[in-house]
């Protein structure tokens, strides 16, 4: 696996040859329990590698094996080239740093005394700290963002503020390897950033990281490479854009997702959607603006499979629709609608369960309208299609009043929805 | 440095605190001997070792100057062989229990932990009533301290085998483990009690913990037992502070967790034995003084668990003292009881106990 960051020549670490870490036929039970096995994966020097998965899946399992806290039932976990069993404790802890999801301590030692406790594996037993350990102390505090309540007991801070403390212990250790187990789970969304961004720069700079992130979106922002677990094994691994799409997701946590980009990048960007009803409403939206953008979003996230049209390109309906993943009919903007336009949003109405109007339908499309079986308007300071013909709803109640609609008779010949057709 | 001066101070500050109650102290009793006077025998006593030869019963006043400092033999009798080996025999008692409840409140991740949780009290009660009551049936011609210091030994070590499986020894099975023999053995000893027919009141008076009848071969046996693995539990001070982010966390910053946690075991049992078998069962001192001491200079062992040990040396000898000077003596387990629980309760309700 390669990441995204470029070789670092200046350290002497990326001139050693093969994967910084390598798990191979990885398997453990706890009891009669299995909880992974046939687990593969290897993590290039100078990448970050997420581990995704649902609850359960076996994500803590995964890094405790890797660390060497975990005796696995089969499968080998090397470290630089060399199993991580044949290491001792102190060899490991000076390759490996690990941040914990929490800790058990409950004695009041001082964040700082904590973080010193990052310094263990470089002492020996009689030795003291000396001014590199103090700086290093120092530095991870800085790093972490926690010098500035150094002094204060780590019973008393919050549960984020914990995190990052446990962040700068991992950090004091100055190791090659680091795993971060939920690094995130307890932060604000500032301070979650700033970890990632954090873990990001260390990466750029050489160190090796493996990070259970639930949140798949940050997962697929800062990682190089995912590895989804689910079922006891891996279900997929590789790119983001390659492990996060709908039918993984699907198959790995049982919920529908839609996939589209995230803004800025080319990340994925997973949205969940509602709980799906046994039959997925079909609906043909007409309209434009920020009214017909708004019914968009609502009936997607409902769990409506939704087309829109005809718009004219760069209309912020269409830009939605595309987003979403959703088909929109669109024209040149200025351009009048040619029939081949007319013709294919008809279809679509046609084959839909409602045809919803919000906001200015615009020239053209009352044959759209037409094809439509079942009309519902969306309420608009301005709504043009106030009249008696058709139910209007505010924008909030139109995924309820979608559903209650009786199921559109089926059509012989029910076109298929285009993934985001782009003209 | 500044965490080393530290150390240092507050060390060197409660061997001070210990000087002074063990000099108060030799100058209680039937007798009262000014603090000056003692402290004038311990001198004479400290500075020419070889030349103290009393001989016999023989009190004769008018040698008083044979030492440096004039005073009477039979002051110097009273505070050398009455009075010092007891004190001393209390002050090593408390260092090591005081020890052992700081170094099991650390393996135990849990500040209501004391020396006895993995059975050493229970198992050296057995021992000396056993001896007590039934002489014939404790091998090897062991005394009755003999037979204490190996029922303790023999106890921790049965726990630690029940709570160990695969090498792994998890605490709370330790702790369990602990609590289930405790109790066996406590049914033990109330079934010898039950027999002892005319020894009952000794072997009540040995379960009480008390120090009388002190001898100086005693104290030198029970420094040497306990100062050997002191030294080595300092050692591991760092050790211990990591182990209290979880053995897990302890691991995965380079501490070899089981075998930390056997050698933290079998040394405190050791020392707590030490202490068990010459003055019985004497509670809280190994619980209220760890917990005090890290109020006062924090969690970290480097410097909780010399202090610790050096306040339990002040502490018991100052409790036997209030034990021995009332006009009938009581067992000193009665006095630390008497005011270690309500200290406790006290702490309990003033400071919130974060986690158990």
């Amino acid at each position: 696996m390669s990441g995204s960051a470029g070789p670092n020549n200046a350290d002497p670490e990326q001139d050693r040859v093969g994967p910084m870490l390598d798990v191979s036929d990885l398997a453990v039970s706890f009891g009669e329990q299995s909880v992974v096995s046939g687990v593969d994966f290897s993590v290039d020097r100078g990448s970050l590698v997420g581990l995704v998965g649902p609850n359960g899946a076996g994500k803590t399992t995964v890094l405790r094996a890797v660390k060497g806290t975990l005796n696995p039932d089969n499968g080998t976990v090397c470290v630089d080239g060399e199993p991580i069993s044949d290491r001792s404790a102190k060899a490991v802890s000076r390759l490996v740093a690990s941040t914990p999801q929490g800790t058990a301590l409950s004695f009041d030692f001082s964040v700082r005394q904590t973080v010193e406790m990052g310094r263990t594996p470089h002492l020996g037993r009689f030795d003291r700290m000396d001014e590199a350990d103090r700086r290093a102390v120092e530095r991870a505090m800085e790093r972490a963002s926690v010098t500035q309540f150094a002094d204060r007991p780590f019973t008393l801070l919050s549960g984020g503020e914990r995190q990052r403390v446990l962040l700068a212990r991992a950090l004091a250790q100055e190791t090659p390897v680091l795993l971060l187990d939920e690094p995130t789970a307890n932060l604000d969304i500032n301070h979650a950033v700033r970890t990632l961004e954090l873990v990001r720069t260390l990466v750029e700079d050489g160190k090796t990281a493996v990070a259970a992130i639930h949140d798949l979106n940050l997962a697929a922002r800062y990682c190089d490479e995912l590895v989804l677990l689910a079922g006891g094994g891996i279900r997929a691994a590789g790119r983001p854009a390659d492990v996060l799409t709908s039918d993984t997701l699907r198959d790995a946590f049982d919920a529908e997702t839609l996939v589209t980009t995230q803004p800025g990048t080319d990340a994925p960007l997973v949205t969940p959607l509602a709980e799906q009803e046994s039959v997925a409403r079909r609906v043909h939206v007409v309209g434009t603006g920020k009214p017909a953008a708004s019914a968009v979003s609502a009936l997607v996230g409902a769990g409506c499979r939704v087309s829109v049209g005809v718009v004219p390109a760069g209309d912020i309906a269409a830009e939605r629709a595309r987003d979403l993943g959703c088909e929109a009919v669109t024209i040149p903007a200025f351009a009048g609608i040619d029939d081949a336009a007319r013709e294919r949003a008809v279809e679509l109405a046609r084959a839909a369960d409602a045809v919803v109007i919000a906001g200015e339908t615009g020239e053209g499309n009352s044959a759209v309208i037409e094809a439509g079986d079942t009309f519902l308007a969306v309420e608009t300071d301005e709504s043009t299609h106030a009249s008696t013909a058709h139910d209007t709803v505010p924008l909030a109640a139109l995924p309820a009043a979608v559903r209650s609609l009786p199921p559109a008779p089926e059509h012989d010949a029910t076109p298929p929805l285009n993934q985001s057709t782009t003209d | 440095m500044r965490f080393a001066g530290r150390t240092v101070g507050w060390s060197a500050g409660l061997v001070a605190v210990l000087c002074a109650v063990v000099t108060t102290s030799a100058g209680i009793g039937p007798v009262w001997i000014p603090p000056d006077v003692v402290g004038k025998v311990l001198l004479n006593a400290v500075v020419v070792p070889t030349g103290i030869s009393i001989s016999g019963p023989a009190i004769d006043v008018t040698t008083a100057h044979m030492f440096s400092y004039g005073v009477s033999d039979l002051q110097t009798q009273i505070v050398m062989q009455v009075r010092l080996p007891r004190i001393l025999l209390g002050a090593v008692v408390g260092f090591s229990l005081a020890a052992a409840g700081t170094i099991m409140q650390g393996i135990f991740r849990n500040p209501m932990a004391d020396p006895s949780i993995i059975g050493v009290s229970s198992g050296a009660a057995v021992g000396a009533v056993g001896f007590i009551v039934a002489p014939v049936v404790i091998p090897f011609g062991l005394g009755l301290r003999g037979a204490a210091f190996a029922g303790a030994l023999v106890a921790a070590f049965g726990v630690y085998l029940i709570a160990t499986r695969n090498g792994r020894t998890p605490v709370a099975t330790l702790l369990l483990a602990g609590v289930a023999i405790q109790t066996f053995l406590g049914a033990v000893v109330s079934f010898l009690l039950l027999h002892s027919g005319e020894s009952i009141r000794r072997a009540l008076y040995w379960l009480m913990g008390h120090l009388k009848g002190a001898s100086w071969p005693e104290v030198t046996t029970s420094v040497v037992l306990v100062a050997v693995p002191f030294v080595v539990l300092l050692a591991y001070a760092r050790d211990l502070n990591v182990m209290l982010l979880g053995e897990e966390d302890a691991q995965s910053l380079g501490i070899e967790v089981e075998r930390t946690k056997r050698v933290l075991l079998a040394l405190s049992a050791v020392i707590t034995a030490a202490g068990v078998a010459v003055a019985g069962i004497v509670g809280f001192v190994g619980l209220i003084v760890p917990h005090v001491m890290r109020l006062l200079v924090g969690p970290d062992h480097r410097i909780l668990l010399p202090t610790a040990a050096l306040a339990g040396a002040s502490f018991l000898v100052a409790t036997d003292t209030l034990a021995r000077s009332g006009s009938a003596e009581v067992p000193v387990g009665i006095v630390t009881a008497v005011l270690g629980a309500p200290f406790f309760l006290y702490l309990l309700r003033k400071r919130e106990v974060h986690e158990l």
